[in-house]
C-alpha cells in the first residue's frame, strides 16, 4: 500500500460513481483544506486537482473511490487523497502525463495538470489492473 | 440533473451569473442555454459572472472557452468577469489561459468593454 495516512489519521471514503459525486468531492477536499489551514491559493489548488482527477476516474476509470484526508509527516501537515479504480488502466503513462493527450473527448489537462498544482504527486497504474493517484498538498 | 442557470437579458446583452458549485451535467446545460438565447433574443453580447466559484477547473474553463467560441460565431461576444485570483493563479498553473476568453475584473467593468465598438481588441 502506498497510502499516506499516518497513525491515527483515519481518510474518509468517498465513492465517485457519477457525476454528482464530483462536486461532493470538491466540497469534502474544501473541508480538508481549511481545517488542514492551507493558504487560499493552496486551498484552490487541491481542490481543482482532486476535481480533475475525481472525474478522471469517473470518466475513464469507470467509477471508483477516493480517501481523503490529513496527513503528517516530520512535523509537516497536509491534505492527501488517493483517487482509485478498477477501470482499464494506463498503458502508457508518460503519453498520459503529457499535456494535451487525451484517450477521452477531455483536454488532456487533468492528470498532468493536477501534478503541476500539488507537492506530491503518484500515479500507480498497469493495464487491467486499474489506476490509483495519490495528491498532497502542504501546509507551508 | 436538470439544474439550470438562468440567464438574464438587459438590451442586447445576456448576463449569467454563477453562484453555486455546478455539476458537469448543469455546465452543459448552460452552453446550450446560452447559444440558443444568443440566437432568440438576438443578443450581441454574453457577460458569464464567476466571483463566486471557488474553483475553475479544466471542465468549466473548456465551457467558457467554448461559450466564447459559439458566441462569436453567432456574432456575439463573451466576456468572463469577477475571477478571483487564486482562480486565475490556478487555471494558468493547471495549463488553461483561456486564450480566445475575454475577461473584466467585475461586471461594470465587462459591460463597458461590451460596450465599445467591436473593431477594439475583443475576439
Amino acid at each position: 500500500m502506498t497510502a499516506p495516512w499516518s497513525a491515527g489519521e483515519e481518510p474518509q471514503v468517498y465513492p465517485i460513481a457519477r457525476s454528482g459525486d464530483v462536486v461532493h468531492i470538491r466540497q469534502a477536499i474544501r473541508a480538508l483544506s481549511q481545517q488542514c489551514r492551507l493558504s487560499l491559493v493552496d486551498q484552490t489548488k487541491m481542490i481543482t486537482a482532486a476535481s480533475e482527477l475525481a472525474r478522471n476516474t469517473l470518466t475513464y476509470g469507470g467509477g471508483g473511490t477516493v480517501s481523503a484526508g490529513m496527513v503528517s509527516v516530520d512535523g509537516r501537515r497536509g491534505v492527501a487523497a488517493v483517487f482509485e479504480d478498477s477501470g482499464p488502466g494506463i498503458s502508457d503513462v508518460e503519453q498520459a502525463m503529457t499535456d494535451g493527450w487525451t484517450s477521452g473527448g477531455g483536454l488532456g489537462l487533468g492528470l498532468s495538470g493536477a501534478r503541476r498544482l500539488v507537492d506530491d504527486f503518484q500515479l500507480r497504474t498497469a493495464p487491467g489492473e486499474g489506476t490509483a493517484v495519490t495528491i498532497i498538498k502542504w501546509v507551508r | 440533473m436538470t439544474e439550470r442557470i438562468p440567464i438574464l437579458r438587459i438590451g442586447k446583452t445576456l448576463v449569467v451569473s454563477v453562484q453555486f458549485d455546478l455539476e458537469d451535467q448543469t455546465v452543459l446545460n448552460l452552453q446550450e442555454d446560452l447559444a440558443e438565447q444568443i440566437v432568440a433574443k438576438s443578443a450581441q453580447g454574453v457577460i458569464i459572472d464567476i466571483s463566486a466559484l471557488e474553483i475553475v477547473d479544466s471542465f468549466v474553463g473548456r465551457m467558457l472557452a467554448t461559450v466564447a467560441a459559439i458566441s462569436r460565431v453567432l456574432d456575439a461576444r463573451t466576456v468572463v468577469v469577477g475571477m478571483r485570483p487564486a482562480v486565475a493563479i490556478t487555471l494558468v498553473e493547471l495549463g488553461l489561459s483561456l486564450g480566445g476568453v475575454s475577461t473584466a475584473l467585475d461586471l461594470e467593468k465587462g459591460l463597458a468593454k461590451l460596450s465599445r465598438p467591436t473593431s477594439s481588441a475583443l475576439r
